[in-house]
């Protein structure tokens, strides 16, 4: 094992946990905000990326498909919240669970009834396939670079969005105190919808954009779903600061553990044997890393305990 | 009227009733046909009801129920068709978990079950039983195909990959069965995992000169794309199910040139493959996937044995399909002792024809393949 390939897999790593931290904002805020746990979450991570993947191929342009990634889950979102979702803000929390789990059933077999059941072609754009030679001499996939660099970005502009901006004003005092902002005449319905909609166009950026890397098919959207929950329960929910920490948290853990735990096994035991138990622990390190985080810290890295 | 002429009578009625086949056959299919496997199911029934409609046999009738790729449907669903829908024989399981909690209960209850594509080793070995039929393979061969050809396509340095689950342990016993390079590592991976960056990384730096994977459905999209872009181009190759019909569309062209182990491809050499490939293209407007072709033998197979046998006299009826009386899409096929085929196993390559990604094959990888639990079935 020799220091590049650590950095690489560190890089990677720091790519997965800046994906993970798109899909987590949007639900940390959504919880934060308004309390609404949201299981369809991931499904506007898949119309993200059917979005994406239809409009790519009927145009032959990945960027055009990008942007209607956003469009179309901003607007799914957004319909979502005016028909269903602001139902139930004041139910608890068992029946926004079944109600949105039924959306998730609902999106899906809506996604196979329109594009069929067969995963959809979406590739890299031309312009950022290949890799790249970084310093050391480490050759890297540009497009893993550039969704670092989104997905940085992205929460550069989230966090002065909620600390610099009037709607981000609002979006904190309707976090700690709903009624009361209600009463000084803001639009609260109106905040939810936008609020709403924001996850759900960061999703549909990350289904777009993991899309191109991987297989873009019905029911895409809920494995990313538990681990953006197991996400913002360590960062602490309604905090983006936790998010961020979190994704990257729960990205590097997984991506280490993979990489090291079936050498670090390697050492004492048999090597098939080895691969075995190390790749099944390390399938449970990010679910022992959020209850150790939990004993420490119960409301979450950056949660209100 | 004399004894003689009784007689005759009645050997007459008999041999009609022998040769009609005059009890009618109910099917029960029990496939995948919502959720993440949806596709595999869809094209093992698309195959079965190809095959069913073109015979028009009027005794043979089939329900078709989705067991949503959950064992405990799939059980449920069992139940219902033995007990209500009364159904003399049941086919269609893709999946070898959902296999193993349906099979053997249907088994003990004197129902036929024919195997479209799940045959894990449990059933081919201890587990045999004279009511069950794999139609379609055991699960290790195909893998073993991609082993023994590996060498061949000048991989002897092999990294090899599976996810962490029982059919990826047994994946990987099967490549290494006839593979006579070196294994240089070998990795499990989690089951459903969507990103390979670190595997990769693990590949470029092990000195391997090729690499094998199984990884079925979305877990081999995403690896074959994120591998063509990493550039690290060394050979793959795999089992057909990483690379088939369903899902190469999906890799574009980042899936040209792998080399995939399979018991049938669109272009096999022969005239019921023909008739088949043409046929399924024109029902159903795409070609048919080697679930399709499983599906397609298995109702022909079981047409062929409705022919000879009545269901209602088990033995009979058994010892028409373990004669597998029918022209197989295969080519070649027969079935051995415990009652999973013998044919030949192909290498196949992916090819683009026009605008859309096919395999053909590249080369014969074992003849005559049974499989590896053969002693361990007493029957």
């Amino acid at each position: 094992m020799s220091l590049m390939l650590l950095i690489e897999q560190a890089l990677n790593g720091l790519q997965y946990g800046v994906m993970l931290f798109l899909m987590a904002a949007g639900l940390t805020l959504v919880f934060g905000v308004m309390g609404l746990i949201n299981l369809a979450h991931g499904s506007l991570y898949m119309i993200g990326a059917f979005a994406c993947a239809a409009v790519a191929a009927a145009t032959g342009n990945f960027w055009l498909g990008l942007a209607a990634s956003l469009a179309a889950a901003a607007a799914a979102g957004a319909l979502m919240e005016l028909t269903v979702i602001r139902r139930l803000y004041a139910r608890d929390h068992l029946d926004q669970v079944l109600a949105t789990f039924a959306l998730i059933l609902v999106f899906s077999e809506g996604t196979r009834w329109a594009f069929g059941s067969f995963p959809l072609y979406l590739d890299i754009p031309r312009a950022l396939a290949g890799p790249v030679r970084l310093p050391g001499g480490i050759d890297y996939p540009l497009y893993r670079l550039v969704l670092i660099g989104v997905g940085l970005s992205v929460a550069a502009g989230l966090f002065w969005l909620i600390g610099r901006t009037r709607l981000g004003i609002r979006i904190r005092a309707g976090e700690a105190d709903r009624e009361m902002i209600g009463a000084l005449g803001v639009d609260i319905s109106r905040l939810y919808t936008i609020v709403f909609a924001l996850g759900a166009a960061l999703a549909g950026l990350a289904g777009a954009l993991v899309g191109a890397l991987q297989s873009v098919q019905v029911g895409m959207g809920e494995p990313v779903l538990i681990l953006a929950f197991v996400v913002i329960v360590i960062g602490g929910i309604g905090s983006i600061k936790g998010a961020l920490v979190g994704a990257i948290l729960v990205g590097m853990t997984d991506t280490l553990g993979r990489f090291l735990l079936p050498i670090a096994f390697s050492t004492f035991m048999e090597r098939s044997q080895a691969t075995s138990v190390g790749a099944a622990l390390a399938s449970m390190l990010i679910y022992i890393l959020m209850a150790l985080v939990l004993v420490v810290r119960p409301g979450g890295l950056f949660g209100r305990a | 009227m004399n004894a003689k002429s009784t007689l005759l009578a009645a050997a007459a009625v008999l041999a009609l009733a022998g040769t009609a086949g005059a009890d009618p056959v109910k099917v029960g299919m029990i496939t995948t046909l919502s959720g993440g496997g949806a596709s595999l199911g869809i094209d093992t029934r698309d195959g079965f009801m190809l095959a069913v409609n073109r015979a028009g046999n009027p005794d043979l009738s089939v329900v078709i129920e989705d067991d949503q790729q959950k064992p405990d449907i799939a059980v449920q669903i069992a139940d219902k068709m033995i007990q209500s829908d009364k159904v003399d024989v049941l086919t269609g399981i893709v999946w070898s978990n959902l296999a193993m909690a349906v099979v053997p209960a249907a088994t003990a209850q004197g129902k036929v079950y024919l195997s479209t594509n799940a045959a894990p080793s449990q059933l081919a070995g201890k587990g045999c039983h004279p009511s069950y039929f794999s139609v379609s393979y055991q699960n290790d061969n195909l893998h073993e195909a991609a082993g023994a050809y590996a060498a061949r396509a000048g991989i002897t340095r092999a990294f090899i990959m599976a996810p962490n689950y029982p059919a990826g342990q047994d994946s990987l016993a099967g490549f290494k069965r006839f593979y006579e390079g070196e294994v240089v590592a070998e990795v499990y991976t989690q089951l459903g995992q969507t990103d390979y960056a670190g595997e990769i990384a693990q590949i470029r730096a092990s000195g391997a000169d090729g690499v094998f994977i199984f990884l079925p459905g979305g877990m081999g999209i995403s690896f074959v794309k994120q591998y063509a872009d990493s550039g690290v181009g060394l050979k793959l190759i795999g089992p057909a199910f990483s690379f088939d019909q369903s899902i190469i569309q999906a890799m574009g062209d980042a899936a040209l040139g792998v080399l995939n182990g399979a018991n049938w491809s669109p272009d096999l050499d022969n005239a019921a493959n023909a008739a088949f490939v043409e046929a399924f293209r024109a029902e159903y407007g795409r070609l048919p996937s080697v679930y399709a072709a499983y599906g397609y033998d298995t109702a022909n197979l079981l047409l062929s044995a409705m022919d000879k046998a009545s269901v209602s006299d088990a033995d009979a009826f058994r010892a028409a399909l373990r004669e597998a009386d029918f022209a197989s899409v295969r080519g070649k096929f027969s079935f051995n002792a415990s009652q999973h085929p013998v044919q030949d196993l192909f290498m196949r390559e992916v090819v683009r024809e026009g605008d859309i990604l096919t395999n053909r094959i590249v080369g014969v990888a074992i003849e005559d393949r049974g499989h590896a639990y053969e002693d361990e079935c007493k029957m």
